[in-house]
């Protein structure tokens, strides 16, 4: 780690639309200092590409704070980069050094169709959050708060759980592009909550089954989905919407 | 009145808020007296919903449960990216679980006190009183609040309060909250009563008749301009904090749905009344893009100081106790490390321009937490703030852990907004603002976790009875996307994309942003003057000409293209921005987030006028080349004393 400016070898993901193949553009950034956040190098870049007359890279991006799940980029093959726990928004340039080549690509599932660059429809997560990822309580309907004590282990345990953002690096660094992880967060927040009871079983089966229909893959313990993950996210899950799954049934 | 830079219209805003005979008795008398719809008719009506984020998913979703057809809206590729997502510190309800005096009053009372008495007694009272409905709501939902070891919610204090009545998920609130509004929402999507439309920006308003009947949107995938029709509109668009270009807002929140709607002839009320937030991480370079708040719930465990010299180059580990000063604590003895957010921003920023201040930049405080890790054990602070500590590090490279961490205050929420009325419809009928993009209860300043407050009790409480008011009381009849009206917002937004595309000019959007952003800091920041404030009108209207004349802009409108979606919503930025300098400047007085430094109490504190500013200053779109109006609504206390705030 050093505090002078570097220069980088940049080799970044260009595609123009779903319909085109796509290739790797090689650009040279001189002056990134450590301390920028990975997007603001690309911020920077886009000031050059922008002043020359070209298209900016288009990526995505919105609180760069890690918390909204917007950027979704592969760095030198992992999904959001070397610093693990870390969404790639809060990617610091100090885990780089001068004269590094850097490859960054787009999320690749089948699942999740490139629409520009960087930019990846990641709607099929949104239609697996419709298949049973709620509590059916109508607005007024609910009793006091307090009424039902759900002891403090079981409460953070399922506050664990509840802290994925949705950003889909579980899918990208997945050698089988499986949701599970992202699926399986959702179904143990509410399997372990009381609240989620009665509708335990129409849940699991409808969401495990929205996961085959969008094209994601089965999971089969790889175990990537969990290095990756930026919230930390336990590969546990998996095992829990499995035993969901299975208990349905019965 | 006219003067050089706005004229005063005689006519006032009217709330339209119920008799005040009793405080506690009118949100449930109004509630009684207003209209209902036929489930038969709920049906019938289509209603827009700009904006998924706790505001406009809650609303979405419970305005679905009630029958109603709902089109929800948002720029982002899913609801739950919106920007309620990153709130961290917790949610404020006056449920008294805690047996420490909590009531609805006393949470009314602090949150009046709190907005430096500019907002209005009723639609406060009211936020109070459904406060509790909304963590029922959320905790029934599987929203995983922090809970005690008996299995009860646990609570926090926060800044400007001497009861602990804020509920947490961690430090992340927000994210949970939204998760809870956004699966609410999906439920609905999921049965056929919300049709979600996503990743796209609305770009205009449009009225038949005087009244919103629908919207026009870009299609942020393809480009083309949507047009969308219904029975009303739900405006839901958050904050303009991003006029500053550096803020904690995220990168896409913006003020251009609110803007265009002004535009359209809804008020824009109170716009210089912007949150400074004193906890966040300093800048550390000019290639800075946004900054980076902690939640100020660290307040509760960490002592802000300074040293006590000017110049001071010791480590901050190496200097001893008598040699630094905790001057909140000092300043304020009741209240210390807890003042409300203005009052801790300004002492952060004095005390750096006494040239104390710290860090590389000298434009930082520390907030140490040696004393708590002490007194606590670090396991306790860890687990209260682990993954805020996490968090400073992976931006700063330091352990805060083991050395204090250095704050700043940022701009972070904008209380003023379009105005409303208390059924929170602005002056265009038809027209609903809910949440921060609305001015109604937060006054010149917000406290700590009532945002989150505000946004759901708008969206699951509020709005759910007053909007069948509105549409039981009028007529609407069907109208259709051939209006001329709609032909004429499409060419409109199409023109300026087309204009701004065709400048090739040599400055990009944003350098014209960073630059509108510096002179907004400057001069419409943490402390104003008027001839500041008079300056930045000229350099706004300078760098607004340059910007229509020197925009850079590369990429095509027909397609995804982020610049030219920024490059639009900045256009807006500079007419907000000369409209909220206007606004100070007009203001002769200081309250909460708004100090002038013309008006201050011998000891450096805000000195209201009441006499003569006890009102909300709405103002009224006239025509680009015509002055902004002042129109007042006139704000009486029947229940609460003004008095001098002091957090002493």
């Amino acid at each position: 780690m050093s505090s002078e400016l570097m220069t980088l070898k940049l080799k970044v993901w260009r595609q123009e639309s779903p319909e085109d193949e796509g290739r790797l553009v090689d650009f040279t950034l001189d002056k990134v200092n450590p301390h920028m956040s990975f997007l603001e190098m690309l911020d920077v870049l886009n000031e050059e590409i922008i002043k020359k007359g070209e298209r900016p890279l288009e990526f995505e991006h919105d609180c760069r704070e890690g918390i909204c799940g917007s950027c979704a980029l592969v760095v030198n093959g992992i999904a959001h980069g070397p610093q693990q726990s870390t969404a790639v928004c809060q990617l610091h340039m100090r885990h780089f050094n001068d004269g590094d080549e850097v490859v960054i690509e787009p999320w690749r599932a089948t699942a999740f169709p490139v629409i520009k660059d960087l930019v990846t429809d990641r709607s099929a997560f949104d239609r697996i959050m419709e298949a049973g990822g709620f509590v059916s309580v109508r607005t007024g309907s609910a009793p006091d708060a307090n009424a039902m004590p759900i002891g403090k282990v079981t409460a953070d345990q399922a506050m664990d759980y509840a802290a994925c953002i949705g950003c889909g690096a579980c899918v990208a660094a997945c050698p089988n592009s499986s949701a599970s992880l992202f699926t399986g967060a959702k179904l143990s927040q509410l399997a372990l909550l009381p609240q989620g009871e009665p509708e335990r079983k129409t849940r699991v089966r409808r969401m495990v089954e929205q996961m085959d229909i969008e094209g994601f893959g089965d999971c089969s313990n790889h175990a990537e989905c969990q290095a990756v993950c930026p919230k930390g996210i336990d590969i546990s899950a998996i095992a829990k919407m499995r035993r969901e799954y299975i208990r349905s049934f019965f | 009145m006219t003067n050089e830079f706005y004229k005063e219209l005689e006519e006032l805003l009217e709330s339209g808020e119920p008799a005040k005979d009793k405080l506690e008795e009118m949100w449930s008398n109004h509630k009684q007296k207003i209209k209902l719809v036929s489930p038969n008719n709920k049906r019938k009506h289509e209603i827009i919903v700009i904006g998924t984020g706790l505001a406009g998913a809650s609303a979405a979703a419970s305005l679905a449960e009630l029958g109603y057809k709902v089109k929800a809206l948002t720029i982002h590729d899913s609801p739950r990216r919106a920007h309620s997502i990153a709130a961290q510190g917790g949610i404020n309800a006056a449920k008294n679980y805690q047996n420490d005096g909590d009531t609805i009053y006393r949470l009314f009372y602090d949150t009046i006190k709190g907005g430096d008495y500019r907002s209005r007694e009723s639609n406060t009272y009211r936020l109070s009183e459904v406060s509790l409905e909304i963590i029922d709501q959320a905790v029934a939902q599987g929203v995983p609040f922090a809970r005690e070891y008996g299995g009860m919610l646990d609570n926090r204090s926060f800044g400007g309060a001497q009861v602990s009545r804020t509920f947490y998920a961690r430090g992340q609130t927000g994210q949970q909250l939204l998760l809870g509004a956004y699966s609410a929402l999906m439920k609905e999507v999921d049965k056929g009563n919300v049709e979600l439309l996503t990743r796209r920006e609305m770009l205009d308003l449009v009225t038949v008749d005087g009244k919103a009947r629908g919207v026009v949107a870009r299609n942020l995938l393809t480009g083309e301009i949507e047009k969308y029709t219904g029975s009303a509109v739900l405006l839901c668009t958050g904050g303009y904090g991003n006029a500053y270009f550096l803020s904690t807002n995220a990168k896409n929140s913006n003020v251009t749905a609110a803007w265009r709607c002004y535009k359209r002839g809804a008020y824009f009320a109170n716009p210089c009344y912007v949150q400074i937030h004193p906890t966040c991480i300093p800048q550390s370079g000019d290639y800075q893009s946004k900054l980076t708040l902690m939640s100020e719930s660290l307040r509760n465990d960490g002592r802000v100081w300074v040293p006590k010299e000017v110049g001071e180059k010791r480590h901050p580990n190496d200097i001893p106790e008598s040699e630094r000063d905790y001057y909140l604590e000092r300043k304020y003895p009741s209240f210390g490390n807890l003042v409300p957010r203005d009052v801790a921003s300004r002492n952060a920023k004095y005390v750096c321009d006494e040239g104390r201040g710290v860090g590389s930049t000298g434009q930082a405080v520390y907030l140490d937490f040696a004393d708590s890790i002490n007194r606590l054990g670090k396991d306790t602070i860890e687990a209260r703030y682990g993954n805020l500590f996490e968090m400073y590090e992976r931006i700063t490279g330091e352990n805060p852990y083991k050395q204090p961490m250095r704050i700043f205050p940022a701009i972070h929420y904008t209380m003023g907004g379009l105005w409303v009325d208390y059924n929170l419809m602005s002056t265009i009928p038809g027209l609903h603002v809910l949440g921060e993009a609305n001015f109604s209860d937060h006054g010149a300043n917000r406290l700590g976790a009532s945002a989150l407050m505000q946004g759901l009790a708008d969206g699951y409480f509020v709005i759910p009875y007053t909007l069948g008011d509105y549409i039981a009381s009028n007529d609407l009849p069907e109208v259709s996307t051939d209006n001329e009206a709609f032909a004429e917002a499409e060419k409109t937004v199409s023109a300026q994309y087309d204009k701004m595309l065709s400048i090739n000019g040599n400055k990009t959007v944003m350098e014209f942003h960073r630059e509108l952003g510096a002179i907004i800091w400057d001069q419409v920041g943490m402390s104003r003057t008027a001839e500041g404030l008079t300056k930045a009108i000229e350099q706004i209207r300078e760098l607004k000409k340059e910007f229509w004349t020197n925009l850079k802009l590369t990429g095509e409108k027909n397609t995804y293209n982020k610049y030219l979606e920024h490059a639009g919503r900045v256009a807006d930025f500079f007419e907000l921005g000369e409209l909220m300098a206007i606004d100070a400047l007009h203001r002769e007085e200081s309250c909460g987030g708004h100090f002038r430094e013309d008006h201050q109490t011998e000891e450096g504190e805000a000195l209201r006028n009441d006499e003569d500013f006890s009102y909300v200053a709405a103002w009224k779109y006239s025509g680009d080349d015509e002055l902004p109006s002042l129109i007042k609504e006139n704000l009486e206390f029947d229940f609460v004393q003004l008095t001098q705030r002091s957090y002493k």
